[in-house]
C-alpha cells in the first residue's frame, strides 16, 4: 500500500488493496449505514482521500448508493474527493486572527510551501487553505497541520514549520496518534484558563464526587434538583436541562440516548476546549447522571473536528472510567444501570453544532438541520428520544449534583443561575476562559479582562450582536445578553464593518445549503457588505441590505440562517456612524460601472470607451 | 364532523383536519391555497424552499411538516408574509440562470408561476451568473442545471416512489448542486416515465422532444394563477 497522499492524481485506483482496506473498515462497524462518518474519516486516513472507487466500494459495502455517500462525504470541510497534500495546512480565519496577522502568516506559507491559497504545491506535499474559527481565538494566529493544531504563529515560523514538515512522517489526518506529541514548533495548545469560579473550576481543583451519590437517587429526583437549580442550556439558547430530561424521559422508546455538543464552533468560543482539557471526567459524569435520569444506556459526545488532538486524551479518560466502574454495566454498582459513552468526531462543519443538524450528522449523514416538531426529546437520534447537551451543562449538571440545587442557586441571577465560561478573545492583555457568575455587566467584564477602550464587543459571536459602549452597563444573562461564551473585544481603531463583514462571509462559508432563505440569502447579503466596505453604498443600497436581512431572518430554516444578519442587523442598529462615514451621497449608483463591465474590451482594443461630451 | 377530525382557523376560515394532516394537506383539502414550492402532495416534505411560511399561534413555521392541531390559528394570506415569500422566489431567480422566454416549461414553471402570483416584477438583486453544468447524454431525459432550484423533488420520488436513488445532493451552501449516481445521465437508471422526472417544478429534468408543444394561453398557468386549482375546490365545496 502506498503512503496516504503520498501520490497525487495518476494513483491506480482501484488496486485490490485499497477495496480491501475499504472493506475491512466498513466491516470494522458492522456495515451500519449510521457509522458512514467513522467509515469515511477512516478510509480518508488510509488513502489520502476519498476516491471515486472508495466511494463505490462504501456504497457497496453499505448497500446504498455512492450518490448517498457523496450527498454526505461532500458536505464537510474536513473530508475530501481529491487528492491533496501530504500535509493538509488549514489556517483560521476570523476576525481575531486577521487582526494579529494571519494574512502575513498566509503569505509566508504559500511562499514556503509553493502552494497558492487553495492549492497544493507542485511536490504534492502541502496544501493551504483557509478554514473557519478552530478553537484558538486566544492564541490565534493558529492553524491545522492535518490534525495537529499549531498556535501563536509568526511569518517567522512557516520556514521552521515547513523544513520540519519536509523531514516529518506523516502526520494522522484523524486520530489515531495524539497529534500534540509531533515534533513540531509551535505545535502547543495553552490551556489559558485566567480565571478560576466558584462552580465550575473549584479553586481547590479536586474531581467531582456527585456521580455515586446521584445514582442512589431515583432519576425522577435528579431531575427535580436539575429543574429546582434552574439550570439552563449554556450552549447560548437557554433552554431549561430539567425539562429538557423530563420530557426526553417522558417518550415512550425501546432506548433514549444522551448527546454531548462538543462542536464549539462559533467564532470565538474555547471553553469547551478548556473543558475538555481540564475536567472531562466531570462532563461524563454530567453525561452519566443524564442516562440515568433519563433512561438511557448510550451517551454519545460530539467532537468537533478541530478538536481531533482531543481524541486520544478523552478515549484514556474513557478507558479509566471503564476499569473504575463509572461507566459499562451496573455503574457505581447501581444494579441495572448499564451505561457507556462513545465519542464521534465531526468533519468541520459550523451548522453541526445546531442539535438537529448534530443528530443528522451523528447518523452518517449531511449535517443538514430538521424540521421541528417532532422535538430531538421525541424523536432525535436514530429517531428515537434523544437530550442534546452542551459540554458545559453537563458540567455544571454533575456540579449540582454534588452540591445541591440551593448552592447552585447562590450563584448567578433570578433567571440565569450560576456560572458562565466566557471566552474572551481580541484586545485585551491576557485572552483566556474566565468563569464569571452570570449577571456580570459588560463594563465589568472589561474591567475584568482589562480592555478599558473596548470599542465594540462581539456578545455572543457572530451569530449573537455587536454591542457599543453605550450599552456597556448590560448583564450577561439568559434575560439579557445571551451568549454561549464568545466574547470578541475589539478596541480602538478597529473597522466595525470589516468585522461585520467578515462575520457575513463566514455564514456563507458555513451555509448548509438545504433552505433557500440562507444558501441564497447569506451570499448576498455579503454582497451587500461589500458593497458598504468598499464604498459604493447609497441610502438605498443600506435599506435594501436591511430588507433582505430580515427577510433571511425571518424565513430561514434554523438558527444558522435565523442569526446569520445578526452581524450586519446589529452593527447598523450600534453602530449607524460607522455606515454613514461610507455613505455615497447618490441617490443612485449602477452595480456595475461601464469601465468595469468594457474592461476586457478596452484591454483588447488598447482604448476607453468614449464618454458623451468629450 | 367526524370524531376524529379537528378544526382551526386559517386566516380566519375554519378548517377541518384529521389527525397527522400537516397544515398544508388540511389546507388543500379544504381549498385554501398555501403557496409552496418543494412541497409536492405525493412525497415526504423537505421544508427547503420556506415559501409556506405560515405564522402559527404567531410564531413562523413552514406549513408541509406542521402538523395540524386542534384550534391552531395560521395566518397565510398576509401582506408580511406574501412579502417574505416573493423575495424568497426573487432569491431563486438570481442564484441560478432562468431565461423564462427559452425555456420549455415556462407557462408550466411553478417557480415563474409563483413569482407571477406574489407579485414579482423583476429581481432586486444581483444575479450570481453560475456556471451550470448540463447532461443530455440520455436518450429521453434531459437535466439542465441552470434551472435547478435544490427543491429535492427529484431526490425524494426517485427514492421513495421509483425505488431508485437517482439523485442527490453535492457539496454544501451556495455551491450545492444536484448529483446523479453517475458520471453521466445515461449510465443511471432512470426512465422518462419516473416520479422524479414528472415532478420537478422547473426546467431542470425534462423529457426530450416534448418542448414548445403547448401553445400559448393554454399553459398550465396562462389563464388563471398557480394555486386556482386547490382554491376551486373550496369555491364548489363550500358556497
Amino acid at each position: 500500500m502506498t503512503e496516504p497522499g503520498t501520490q497525487h492524481s495518476e494513483l491506480p485506483e482501484s488496486t485490490p488493496d485499497a477495496r480491501a482496506i475499504v472493506d475491512a473498515i466498513v466491516a470494522s462497524v458492522q456495515a451500519d449505514r449510521s457509522r458512514l462518518m467513522d467509515i469515511v474519516q477512516a478510509v480518508q486516513q488510509r488513502l489520502g482521500y476519498l476516491s471515486k472507487d472508495a466511494i463505490n466500494a462504501i456504497a457497496a459495502g453499505l448497500h446504498i448508493h455512492a450518490v448517498d455517500v457523496e450527498d454526505m462525504a461532500s458536505f464537510y470541510a474536513f473530508l475530501g474527493r481529491a487528492p491533496k497534500g501530504r500535509f493538509q495546512i488549514r489556517l483560521s480565519k476570523t476576525p481575531i486572527s486577521m487582526m494579529r496577522g494571519a494574512a502575513a502568516v498566509a503569505e509566508a506559507f504559500a511562499r514556503e510551501t509553493n502552494a497558492a491559497i487553495g492549492n497544493t504545491s507542485p511536490d504534492g506535499n502541502f496544501t493551504l487553505e483557509w478554514t473557519s474559527d478552530i478553537g484558538m481565538a486566544d492564541q490565534e494566529p493558529a492553524a491545522l497541520v492535518n490534525g495537529t493544531v499549531l498556535t501563536n504563529l509568526v511569518p517567522a515560523d512557516a520556514g521552521d514549520i515547513i523544513a520540519a514538515l519536509r523531514r516529518h512522517p506523516p502526520i494522522p489526518l484523524f486520530p489515531g496518534a495524539d497529534p500534540q506529541s509531533v515534533a513540531l514548533p509551535k505545535a502547543r495548545v495553552v490551556t489559558n484558563l485566567v480565571k478560576s469560579g466558584p462552580v465550575i473550576f473549584q479553586p481547590e481543583g479536586r474531581p467531582a464526587t456527585g456521580l455515586s451519590p446521584a445514582l442512589n437517587q431515583s432519576p425522577e429526583t435528579i431531575i427535580q434538583v436539575i429543574s429546582k437549580a434552574k439550570l439552563r442550556g449554556r450552549g447560548g439558547a437557554g433552554f431549561p436541562t430539567g425539562l429538557k430530561w423530563k420530557l426526553c424521559r417522558q417518550s415512550i422508546s425501546e432506548a433514549h440516548h444522551v448527546v454531548c455538543n462538543a462542536d464549539e464552533g462559533e467564532p470565538g468560543t474555547f471553553k469547551d476546549r478548556v473543558l475538555l482539557t481540564e475536567v472531562p471526567d466531570l462532563m461524563f459524569d454530567g453525561m452519566t447522571i443524564a442516562g440515568y435520569a433519563l433512561g438511557a444506556r448510550h451517551g454519545l459526545v460530539y467532537l468537533r473536528a478541530e478538536y481531533a488532538y482531543l481524541w486520544s486524551r478523552l478515549q484514556r479518560v474513557l478507558e479509566d472510567r471503564r476499569r473504575r466502574g463509572l461507566l459499562g454495566s451496573d455503574v457505581c454498582g447501581r444494579r441495572g444501570f448499564d451505561f457507556d459513552i462513545r465519542i464521534q468526531l465531526g468533519a468541520g462543519a459550523y451548522v453541526c453544532g445546531e442539535e438537529s443538524s448534530l443528530i443528522e450528522s451523528l447518523e452518517g449523514k449531511r449535517g443538514a438541520p430538521r424540521d421541528r416538531p417532532p422535538f430531538p426529546t421525541d424523536r432525535g437520534y436514530l429517531h428515537q428520544p434523544t437530550a442534546v447537551d452542551n459540554v458545559e451543562t453537563f458540567v455544571c449538571a454533575a456540579r449540582i449534583m454534588e452540591k445541591g440545587a440551593d448552592w447552585f442557586l447562590g450563584y448567578g441571577t433570578r433567571e440565569s443561575t450560576g456560572t458562565k465560561l466566557l471566552s474572551v478573545s481580541g484586545d485585551c492583555p491576557r485572552p483566556g476562559v474566565y468563569e464569571v457568575p452570570f449577571g456580570i455587566t459588560v463594563n465589568e467584564l472589561l474591567d475584568l479582562v482589562a480592555a478599558p477602550d473596548a470599542v465594540l464587543v462581539q456578545m455572543g459571536g457572530p451569530s449573537g450582536q455587536a454591542v457599543a459602549p453605550k450599552d456597556f452597563g448590560r448583564q450577561i444573562a439568559y434575560e439579557d445578553l445571551s451568549t454561549g461564551g464568545s466574547v470578541m473585544v475589539f478596541g480602538t481603531g478597529r473597522d466595525v464593518l470589516g468585522i461585520a463583514r467578515q462575520f457575513a462571509e463566514f455564514f456563507v462559508e458555513e451555509s448548509c445549503g438545504w433552505c433557500m432563505p440562507c444558501r441564497v440569502g447569506t451570499t448576498l447579503l455579503k454582497e451587500g457588505m461589500d458593497r458598504v466596505t468598499d464604498g459604493c453604498a447609497t441610502l438605498a443600497d443600506i435599506a435594501a441590505l436591511e430588507a433582505l436581512a430580515g427577510t433571511v431572518t425571518r424565513m430561514s430554516r434554523c438558527g444558522l440562517g435565523q442569526t446569520a444578519a445578526n452581524p450586519i442587523l446589529t452593527t447598523m442598529r450600534n453602530f449607524p456612524e460607522a455606515y454613514e462615514a461610507r455613505l455615497r451621497p447618490e441617490a443612485f449608483l449602477p452595480r456595475v460601472s461601464l469601465n468595469q463591465a468594457l474592461a476586457v474590451a478596452t484591454a483588447v482594443q488598447g482604448r476607453g470607451p468614449v464618454e458623451e461630451g468629450n | 364532523m367526524s370524531e376524529s377530525r379537528f378544526a382551526f382557523r386559517v386566516d380566519g376560515v375554519e378548517v377541518e383536519a384529521t389527525p397527522g394532516q400537516t397544515i398544508i394537506q388540511a389546507c388543500d383539502a379544504a381549498g385554501v391555497y398555501i403557496p409552496r414550492l418543494c412541497y409536492h402532495p405525493d412525497l415526504e416534505p423537505a421544508g427547503h424552499c420556506r415559501v409556506c411560511t405560515c405564522k402559527i399561534d404567531g410564531r413562523r413555521s413552514s406549513a408541509c411538516t406542521m402538523p395540524a392541531a386542534p384550534g391552531m390559528v395560521v395566518e397565510n394570506d398576509i401582506a408580511e408574509l406574501n412579502e417574505d415569500r416573493r423575495v424568497v422566489i426573487e432569491m431563486l431567480f438570481v442564484e441560478g440562470n432562468h431565461f423564462c422566454p427559452a425555456c420549455e416549461k415556462s407557462g408550466d414553471c411553478e417557480l415563474q408561476a409563483l413569482g407571477y402570483r406574489l407579485g414579482m416584477a423583476g429581481p432586486k438583486f444581483p444575479y450570481q451568473w453560475p456556471r451550470r453544468e448540463l447532461d443530455a447524454t440520455h436518450p429521453d431525459i434531459f437535466i439542465d442545471r441552470n434551472r435547478c432550484i435544490l427543491c429535492s423533488r427529484c431526490i425524494r420520488a426517485s427514492r421513495l416512489a421509483d425505488g431508485k436513488a437517482v439523485f442527490g445532493f453535492e457539496g454544501r451552501g451556495i455551491r450545492m448542486r444536484l448529483n446523479i449516481d453517475a458520471e453521466h445521465l445515461d449510465e443511471t437508471v432512470i426512465a422518462a416515465a419516473d416520479k422524479a422526472v414528472q415532478v420537478c417544478p422547473v426546467g431542470c429534468i425534462v423529457v426530450k422532444r416534448t418542448g414548445y408543444r403547448t401553445p400559448y394561453g393554454r399553459r398550465t398557468y396562462d389563464d388563471a394563477p398557480i394555486g386556482s386549482d386547490v382554491e376551486a375546490k373550496r369555491v364548489k365545496g363550500k358556497k
